[in-house]
């Protein structure tokens, strides 16, 4: 017993918290990235994690593509969606205000929604985990259903490996450099246009990758990025957008903030990292990672 | 993001003929109000002006003020709710329950606001959103929302305990003269001084700061007043529709408000009369096919944005006729 | 020596306003001119539009021969043209070595790392340090340095000395002096009269967003009753 609630159902929230932070960390992680060098908040962002999902769904429905493929074309194929629209449209807006930027991901991802809620109706489509990763595993202290430990392990992989991506290569120098000043990092020869798209893609992807984690999770639904994405923007508030390490750890902070929340007094799960979110705004303005207010 | 829409705002001609036609307009506009129920269905005339009324509140903030707010369905559904519950549960007059629900909206927008204004830009807009949707989750559980039900069967009541507003003419004309005096509120709110410290908060915050405008204050000022004036156009919906439900708190009500206010046109004073028009008439029609209102929502949002960022009224105001007119 | 860069009646804006007013300049190869005039008479504008950060401009500017006026700003380093911004453009969130390889190499005979170490002992010693973490001077070392690792002909070099200790301004100069004996044609906007004079070939003077007088170190005496009453010193 901890605190008088039985281990397994403290621990089996936490699961469910670190799974939930797993996701908030992928997906404002993609945020920061975005919104980083484009100064555009991505509102199609959980569109496009549901997109992941969905392209997984389709791949296996029409084309007998299973799991660990669509792992990695899902992915791609929404990140060159992404790279379509941010070369067509997206890029007109960054002379201007962010907030158009802001309203402009806001529409498409209406649009985006709309047609899948159109196409598929609003219920969700199962997603069954690949076989091997079916069942559970006895740790002793815990029953752990092997794929919510596989997502656990492979979005922490994912954060650090894009973590790594931009602290420790090349491109990522090129992307903090553009981030401080686009302009001098084209004046030395960059193309700082395709950077910008590649940015986008690789956020959009990231994204995708999630849905695709969630698929067997959750159930594969057209609404299933849209309550997400507004949690994850007050994660992103939390956590200040300044650094990719304060996106992914607060990410996971706050999703076991949240599964706590359930054993303790469940009746607030939903709108505790609001509650978070407005006492770090009273405290620390600009956010617990944040360098600007 | 106004720069464009204030010049429109501001740049009144004081020549005599122009301001004339303007007045002119104004009373053909007011008079076609009254007698529109003798042409179209009084339902959703009063739907229109509520939508409309709503969307003029929004852009007190946007417009006016510079900020963007992603969860102005909190004052508009919140105040529905409080509307609702004050002239069922406590049997007061519409009047009063109108009251209660602005009183309301009011405070919401003061705590909202309070929490919302320690950050600008893009970061205002998702603390907005984040408790707009802290407030839906609320409303989904809250006892006296009847959660996923709502408050139905809503009384409509006697206005001051004397005029039937059953009628539907009756109701419309009350809402029709409650519409009438929020515009004016917010054309006087605009005009006054502390509309014009507004103004210059959004164009250079900075400077506000350094001549020694308490900004916060101001823009809480404005955020509450916004709040305040959204909360009289739900309390009226709850009225005309006489129920209060939970679609009216989500984040979709706060885009449509959006969606209205940048279609018509950001910081001008018709433009989001107009664009609450053209989505409340486009939603009826759609309403009766079965394609989905949010991907032409979605669409439209993204061709404004993308084509004209002025919006509709704004890009009749630089047009040529516009300027004539005195725009 | 043939000329190397060509520009003739350029003009350029700041959104509404007009800063170069139909600029002429000729620059051969390997030489080393200064750019001379008051503050604010349009000379970093100058070096500005060149590059083509500033992109509002009307008239010709030929780089080896190869018109300039329509080659996007991401394509003017790998025709042969470098840029050391006034304010430097150190990036605090890179290393010290990360801002050294961040411009790409787009020619052959740029200096290697170890060459550039070796000019530059310092930036060897701090090399994991953030960029920014570095003094004025070195700071303007660096930005010089990532540029020469490129392998462009050409520098432009907007203000060095600004606001650093004499024996940095005495050691740039020997830096210019060892890039000029290299065949590095050199494009120098520059306060620091002094430090000018030592170093050029050739000036220019600016007036009023144009070119009103040039002529070579050796006439500088000659010159030096104008360039008072147009400079002010």
């Amino acid at each position: 017993m901890i605190f008088g609630i039985p281990v397994q159902a403290f621990l089996g929230q936490l699961l469910i918290g670190l799974i939930n932070g797993s996701f908030y960390a992928l997906l404002s992680l993609g945020l920061a990235v975005i919104f980083g060098l484009l100064r555009v908040i991505n509102f199609a962002h959980g569109a496009q994690y549901m997109l992941g999902a969905f392209v997984a769904f389709l791949l296996l429905q029409y084309f007998a593509i299973g799991y660990w493929a669509a792992l990695i074309l899902a992915p791609l194929i929404v990140g060159l969606l992404g790279a379509v629209i941010e070369r067509t449209m997206l890029s007109r807006l960054y002379n201007l205000d962010p907030l158009y930027g802001l309203l402009f991901t806001f529409g498409l991802a209406l649009t985006i929604e709309g047609t899948f809620r159109y196409l598929y109706g609003a219920s969700g489509q199962p997603y069954a985990a690949p076989s091997w990763l079916a069942g559970g595993t006895n740790l002793g202290f815990m029953f752990l259903p092997n794929y919510r430990g596989w997502v656990v392990v492979v979005s922490l992989l994912a954060c650090l490996g894009t973590w790594l991506l931009i602290e420790k290569t090349k491109l990522g120098s090129y992307l903090r450099a553009a981030t401080e000043n686009p302009v001098l990092v084209q004046a030395f020869g960059v193309n700082v246009p395709l950077l910008l798209t590649f940015t986008y893609a690789l956020g959009a992807g990231l994204a995708a990758f999630a849905g695709v984690l969630a698929a067997p999770v959750y159930q594969v639904s057209p609404l299933m990025g849209t309550n997400l994405i507004i949690v994850v923007f007050a994660v992103v508030v939390v956590g200040g957008m300044g650094s990719i390490m304060g996106a992914i750890v607060t990410g996971y902070m706050l999703g076991i903030a949240e599964g706590l929340t359930k054993v303790f007094y469940p009746e607030a799960s939903n709108i505790v990292i609001f509650v978070i979110m407005a006492i770090v705004l009273l405290l620390r303005p600009a956010g617990l990672f944040g360098r600007d207010a | 993001m106004v720069e464009l829409s204030e010049k429109m705002a501001t740049n009144v001609q004081p020549e005599r003929t122009a301001s004339m036609i303007q007045v002119g307009l104004l009373v053909v506009a007011v008079g076609c109000l009254a007698a529109a129920p003798l042409f179209l269905y009084p339902i959703f005339l009063m739907k229109l002006l509520c939508f409309a009324l709503f969307a003029c509140a929004f852009n007190l903030l946007l417009g006016y003020t510079g900020l963007l707010s992603f969860g102005h369905a909190t004052f508009f559904g919140g105040a529905a709710y409080f509307t609702a519950h004050a002239v069922k549960e406590w049997g007061v007059t519409p009047e009063i329950g109108i009251l209660i629900g602005v009183a309301g909206a009011a405070l919401l927008g003061l705590v909202v606001g309070f929490f919302a204004i320690r950050r600008q830009g893009i970061y205002f807009a998702m603390i907005t959103l984040a408790l707009g949707q802290m407030f839906y989750f609320f409303c989904l559980q809250a006892a006296f929302t009847h959660g996923e039900d709502g408050i139905q069967s809503v009384p409509r009541g006697h206005l001051f305990g004397l005029i039937d507003l059953n009628r539907p003419t009756s109701m419309y004309y009350f809402v029709l003269v409650a519409f009438l005096i929020g515009m004016a509120i917010i054309w006087r709110f605009i005009n006054s001084p502390f509309g014009m410290i507004l103004k210059s908060i959004r164009e250079n915050e900075q400077r506000a700061i350094s001549l020694g405008y308490s900004v916060r204050n101001y823009k809480l000022g404005a955020f509450v007043m916004s709040a305040a004036l959204t909360g009289l156009a739900g309390g009226l919906k709850a009225l005309v529709f006489q129920f209060a439900t939970l679609t009216d708190v989500g984040w979709q009500m706060s885009g449509e408000v959006i969606l209205m206010t940048l279609l018509g046109g950001i910081g001008t004073m018709i433009g989001p009369i107009v664009g609450a028009g053209l989505v409340v008439t486009l939603q009826n029609y759609l309403a009766t096919s079965d394609f989905p209102v949010t991907i032409v929502t979605g669409i439209v949002f993204m061709a404004c944005v993308l084509l004209f960022r002025r919006g509709i009224v704004g890009e009749f105001y630089t047009s040529r006729l516009g300027k004539k007119l005195g725009f | 020596m043939k000329p190397l860069l060509e520009v003739k009646g350029l003009n350029s804006w700041y959104g509404e306003s007009h800063v170069l007013h139909g600029v002429d300049m000729t620059v051969r190869e390997g030489e080393m001119i200064t750019i001379l005039g008051r503050n604010g008479v349009g000379k970093s504008t100058t070096l500005r539009t060149i590059v083509g950060i500033l992109r509002e401009r009307k008239g010709q500017i030929l780089f080896d021969g190869k018109d300039m006026m329509t080659v996007p700003l991401h394509r003017t380093a790998h025709a042969g043209i470098g840029f050391v911004p006034e304010e430097r453009g150190i990036f605090a969130t890179l290393t010290v070595e990360e801002n050294l390889m961040l411009p790409p190499v787009v020619a052959k005979g740029g200096l290697s790392l170890e060459e550039i170490y070796g000019l530059f002992p310092n930036l060897a010693e701090r090399r994991t340090s953030p960029g920014t973490k570095l003094s004025g001077g070195e700071q303007q070392m660096l930005a010089m340095a990532r540029i020469l690792r490129t392998g462009v002909k050409m520098l432009l070099l907007d203000e060095p000395t600004e606001g650093l200790a004499p024996v940095i301004v005495q050691r740039i100069g020997e830096v210019l002096k060892k890039l000029k004996e290299r065949g590095m044609t050199v494009l120098l906007v520059e306060q620091n009269f002094r430090f000018a004079s030592k170093i050029a070939d050739r000036f220019y003077l600016m007036d009023h967003g144009q070119m009103v007088a040039d002529f070579p170190v050796s006439e500088l005496p000659d010159q030096m009753p104008m360039l008072h009453k147009v400079l002010g010193v």
